[in-house]
């Protein structure tokens, strides 16, 4: 009886976390717009409702009623499955995210790690239907995608290793905590810069597009994908961008915490913090998009592992050498 | 059953399922697509005896890096399914040889043990209740072992270094980009505006 307990418990919190998340991706596509609008001074979506606002769900519901086309050449089980661990790998990695102060799924011990694994595992779906497909466009795409994913992987692991350095745990509620006082997005100002850059790549948005290039490989991995598969990809995509605005914000920015411990701040409860600096880093991606040319293939392999592997490195190696000359190891 | 036993009678089932089709799959991309599902109920296994650092590391090393690479050979591979199975029979016998002398070796191993009664279990981790196991793990790796450590970090860097030089050719004509040399320039160095009269040219 417990256990049934404990099963419908957690299934409630899920609930609670994914129905929340995917209308912030449905919002969230209309905010890019909306913002990407007004920096080439236009109005963007605004006829479906009042100011547009109804626009997310006219492309939802366009996007559930057109056909499912299953090209004849594709291999039909892992074309119909690439979408959906996308959007699967997309959702899970919110388990571990502390919106407030024990205001989690689940608090292991291991967080860090799991969101790194989640990510690393992104490239799946990526190269799944980019081989399933049985196109030469997808299937560029989804090489260019994975070469860059794997790549720009590196440099955001050893990032993080210098978050982890200085907060002293791979729990993520614990490296909120430690950051109580001091954001490390001071102290580690650098990192925060290169991992934003990552974060692009990572995510495959602007100006790291490269599998979705459009004057090339006409939109890369999804070419062949219509209807709700490619609704699923496009979801995943946006909540990929999501997860990574809140590790952003987890690892740099201080999680649930206010920016000045006292009155007039501590007022608003941590979960509004939280979200204010996920919308905050979501910006960042929206005008990166809006303002940035995009990279050349070559060029993007070359900052990954020329630029950003080295500097990631020396900055593991300086903050550890720092910690323990002024013995502020964390205990 | 207690969820816990349920959990691990999925992972376990799962695991040995996809590990078969693995072997029994005719496309070897499925192949590749079901060993990532078996390192996948393996983590979860890991995680499922306290071991949760391993589980993680299992993940992010093998599913996210060197599957992901593994993949990639076997999509690019041009693989012709009609001439791999015409060896088929005539290495069936070697195959079922090395198979029949693993089963023996297999058998002589497990028939010398004895099931005692009432034995402590074996612990996953050092007091996984005390400490987390990445810390214990990470005690042991740089205080005991720290000399085998290193020692399997300059093999690897052996490896890279042997993989670079194997693969590294001088070829000529090829144009490079100096990304410093293009930043540094300036616009004397570029453009030079001159007037031209009418009728007259320039060389």
């Amino acid at each position: 009886m417990a256990e049934v307990l404990y099963v419908a418990q957690t299934v409630v919190i899920v609930l609670l976390i994914v129905v929340p998340l995917l209308l912030g991706v449905a919002y969230l596509t209309y905010a890019e717009r909306k913002v990407i609008g007004a920096m080439q001074l236009r109005q963007g979506p605004m006829t479906v409702g009042p100011w547009g606002l109804l626009q997310p769900l006219a492309d939802g519901l366009k996007l559930f009623l057109k056909e499912t086309v299953v090209p004849s050449g594709a291999n039909r089980g892992i074309f119909i499955l690439a979408p959906m661990v996308t959007f699967i790998l997309a959702l899970i990695g919110w388990a571990v995210i502390p919106f407030g102060d024990g205001l989690v799924l689940a608090d292991i011990n291991v967080g860090v790690l799991y969101l790194f694994a989640i990510s690393s595992l992104g490239v799946y779906g990526i190269i799944m239907a980019g081989w399933a497909s049985n196109s030469r466009y997808a299937f560029l795409g989804a090489l260019r995608s994975s070469a860059q994913m794997v790549s720009y992987e590196i440099s955001i692991g050893l990032i993080i290793i210098s978050v982890l350095l200085t907060a002293g745990s791979l729990n993520l509620s614990a490296i909120v905590r430690a950051q109580e006082g001091l954001w490390f997005v001071i102290p580690h100002f650098p990192m925060f810069m290169l991992f934003l850059a990552s974060m692009l790549a990572e995510t495959n948005r602007h100006p790291f597009d490269l599998p979705e290039d459009e004057a090339s490989l006409v939109t890369g991995y999804n070419v062949e994908y219509s209807s709700m598969a490619f609704a699923l990809f496009f979801l995943g995509e946006y909540a990929n961008m999501i997860l990574m605005a809140a590790i952003c914000s987890i690892l740099f920015l201080g999680g649930w915490l206010a920016p000045f411990g006292f009155v007039p701040f501590t007022w608003i409860p941590g979960p509004i913090w939280f979200i204010l600096k996920i919308c905050a880093v979501l910006f960042i991606f929206i005008w990166a998009r809006a303002t940035l040319p995009r990279y050349r293939y070559d060029q993007l392999m070359r900052l990954g592992w020329k630029v950003f592997l080295p500097l990631s490195l020396l900055w593991v190696v300086v903050t550890s050498g720092v910690l323990v000359a002024f013995d502020l190891l964390p205990r | 059953m207690s969820l816990e036993l349920f959990v691990f009678y999925v992972l376990a089932g799962v695991a040995v399922g996809a590990a078969a089709m693995v072997i029994s799959s005719r496309n070897p991309v499925h192949s590749v697509l079901f060993l990532i599902l078996t390192f996948f109920n393996a983590a979860g296994l890991f995680v499922l005896i306290g071991a949760e650092f391993l589980g993680m590391v299992l993940v992010v090393v093998y599913v996210g890096a060197v599957a992901v690479l593994f993949m990639f050979v076997v999509m690019m591979l041009d693989i012709n399914f009609v001439r791999m199975r015409e060896g088929m029979l005539q290495y069936l016998p070697v195959g079922a040889l090395v198979g029949l002398i693993l089963l023996v070796e297999l058998g002589l191993v497990f028939g010398t043990w004895a099931l005692v009664e009432d034995v402590t279990p074996a612990f996953p981790a050092p007091a996984p209740d005390q400490v987390p196991n990445t810390r214990a793990l990470g005690q042991l790796l740089y205080t005991d072992y720290i000399y085998l450590f290193q020692a399997a970090g300059v093999i690897l860097l052996v490896a890279i270094i042997g993989a670079i030089t194997l693969t590294l050719r001088e070829r000529k004509g090829v144009l490079r980009q100096d990304i410093g040399r293009q930043v540094a320039r300036d616009r004397a160095a570029t453009v030079e505006l001159r007037k031209v009269k009418v009728g007259s040219g320039i060389q």
